[in-house]
């Protein structure tokens, strides 16, 4: 099986948007089966004044696929020390932040934190510091995490298959890895140093994850890096050819707009509320069965009217330090949150818009192995 | 141009040797189809007797020979028939039948994808003819399957594509060629199967059994590639409800 996602260069991606015409935004919006240049045409320029229209869409779409319910979980930070030297990460090697390595107990009582909080889906962070914390880490708090939650997910380095699969043993169930840009020369270009500079493994990461078994497996992009419309487009080229490949993974796309953060870097090519709406309905038009996350980098303001919009599942009350849970003070955060609002304030909101706010849609019962 | 295992054809039309009235009008209404690829039963056919009433009239030079394993009840017995076909010079390419219900020759998902299993391991280039079921598609395809062939309806009904949404989740799901084989029993079912993306189709009994055969060959020839070309353009969608512009747009908390 052929096994390598490759896709073409950004100049080449953008071609693809010269020739939309308003008939194509319109075509796209109601096709039964949506191809790459629906996709496209719902990610141009054409497709703006369609905004309201493609909402409405999306919603119905997801309404119908989804259910009125959005999922809820909260990101779990184990350690701040990163090898990398990426230039809009507060997490830099460079930046001089208070470090932060988690014990297992430490961690564990993170963890509990979120648990007590009424979260039931957690994820498990970490800067790629593979001698600080590593795939031993990441199975041992599995193991004591996994009978407390109904399901783990890990956005940590890139791994390799084997140590997928161990850490699926483990009760690891998804994978998030995002490519942060799939425009070649801008990776490069912020990459400076580290593991990450690796630009083909990281591509290859999630196909790794799911051939591992893993359950769900996120892909995404940092928008603000390169041109949001060509991100799009390469996100659902990645997208459509990993669900040919794993027919059996569940996958889920994040767009998360860079934030404020430790060493000041600001978007190279800025993207806007409208224009982060516009992707999240072209992806939801285009799959209708990708789950789309919305987490706290989003203001309130934002996230409440984007509820039901196309986006199944929300981060909430989140803390991107290490320890930050239980001492809320605790310095060296990743990014600066936009919405600092508790669980059940969004869950509040949630249900305000007429939504079901979901803590527990998985069970860990699921993937008990016989010890 | 459809390639299935490193093989090209220009027409995505297969044929069929069974229930024609003659071996004359058979050979003549293969000819008139343009088809590349026949398929015939291995229990109707001497593979390696020269003055054998089918495989005398099929060139093979012209035709690729895709022996199938009509009347087989389980895997045991289609692996038998595979082995025995490749060991009298049937070649490597198979299309896989597991019918155990001699009623509605319904193929059997289990067996079939256990023969798959096998054959594929003995280097045989296996197309496996499968109820529209497009989970058992995508475990056919993962254990080795060249191509996948969908049942339209029920072989020899001539029913059309009564599977239409199971074999349209097919196509968008398989990495392998998407063969509707069974149950096309006009050049309008098998345009539509060509028009839903399909790469090819195969069609016998409603050739064979045609009023004229030869000219219906004609037919299906013509049916398949308008079908494939009007995919290729890009079909009108069907639009379900005009754009309706709301002075509301619903988006006036954006920034």
């Amino acid at each position: 099986m052929n096994i390598v996602f490759d896709y073409p260069a950004f100049d080449k991606l953008h071609e693809y948007f010269h020739t939309i015409e308003r008939a194509d935004v319109d075509r796209a919006l109601f096709s039964t089966r949506p191809g790459l240049k629906d996709l496209a045409a719902l990610l141009s320029p054409a497709a703006e004044e369609c905004l309201p229209a493609m909402a409405r869409r999306s919603a119905e779409i997801t309404e119908q696929r989804f259910g009125r319910v959005i999922q809820l979980y909260a990101p779990l930070y184990l350690s701040s020390v990163c090898c990398n030297r990426c230039s809009y990460c507060g997490f830099s090697v460079d930046n001089q932040i208070e470090r932060r390595v988690l014990s297992l107990d430490e961690a564990e009582a993170e963890a509990f934190i979120l648990n007590e909080r009424g979260f039931s889906h957690i994820l498990l962070v970490s800067g790629e510091a593979p001698k600080v914390m590593g795939v031993d880490f990441f199975e041992s708090l599995a193991l004591r995490l996994k009978d407390k939650f109904a399901s783990l997910s890990i956005e940590v380095q890139p791994l390799t298959t084997a140590e997928y699969a161990r850490l699926f043993k483990a009760g690891i169930t998804s994978v998030a890895v995002y490519q942060e840009t799939y425009d070649r020369q801008i990776y490069e270009q912020v990459h400076l140093s580290g593991r990450k500079c690796d630009q083909q493994y990281r591509l290859a990461t999630p196909a790794r994850a799911a051939s591992a078994g893993m359950r769900e497996v996120g892909i995404g992009a940092l928008l603000g890096l390169a041109d949001w419309r060509a991100e799009g487009l390469a996100l659902g080229l990645h997208l459509a050819w990993l669900r040919k490949q794993f027919w059996r993974t569940a996958f889920t796309v994040s767009f998360p707009r860079i934030r404020p953060a430790e060493g000041g870097f600001a978007a190279l090519q800025p993207v806007s509320e409208k224009n982060l709406s516009q992707m999240i309905f072209a992806l939801r038009i285009f799959d209708p069965d990708v789950g789309l996350l919305l987490s706290t980098r989003e203001e309130p303001r934002y996230r409440d009217g984007m509820i039901g919009l196309g986006s199944t599942r929300y981060s909430a009350g989140s803390c991107t330090a290490p320890g930050g849970y239980l001492d809320p003070d605790s310095a060296g955060e990743q990014f600066a949150v936009g919405d600092h609002r508790s669980l059940d304030q969004v869950c509040s909101a949630i249900r305000a818009r007429g939504f079901e706010p979901v803590r527990k849609d998985w069970d860990s019962m699921f993937q008990q192995h016989a010890a | 141009m459809l390639t299935i295992a490193g093989h090209k054809f220009s027409s995505r039309l297969f044929g069929g040797t069974g229930k024609f009235s003659s071996s004359e009008i058979m050979k003549k209404a293969l000819d008139a189809s343009g088809c590349e690829m026949i398929t015939v039963a291995l229990r109707r056919v001497n593979l390696n007797d020269p003055g054998d009433d089918i495989m005398s009239i099929i060139d093979r030079k012209r035709y690729l020979l895709l022996p199938n394993t009509s009347g087989a009840r389980d895997a045991d017995e289609a692996i038998r028939l595979a082995r025995f076909a490749r060991a009298s010079g049937g070649g490597d390419w198979l299309k896989l039948e597991v019918t155990p219900d001699p009623r509605t020759l319904l193929p059997d998902p289990v067996e079939t994808l256990r023969a798959t299993e096998v054959l594929v391991k003995e280097g045989f280039i296996v197309l496996p003819y499968m109820n529209a079921d497009p989970i058992l598609a995508l475990r056919l395809q993962d254990v080795g399957a060249a191509a996948v062939m969908p049942l339209g309806s029920p072989i020899g009904t001539n029913q059309g594509i009564l599977t239409r949404f199971q074999i349209e989740i097919i196509i968008e799901q398989a990495r392998v060629p998407v063969v509707v084989d069974a149950g096309l029993g006009a050049p309008s079912h098998a345009a539509l199967a060509m028009e839903m993306g399909a790469d090819a189709v195969l069609v016998n009994t409603a050739i064979a059994v045609a009023g004229d055969p030869v000219i219906m060959a004609q037919a299906f020839a013509k049916a398949v590639e308008a079908g494939r070309m009007a995919y290729e353009s890009g079909l009108g969608r069907q639009q379900r409800e005009s754009m309706a512009s709301s002075p509301q747009s619903g988006l006036e908390f954006l920034d």
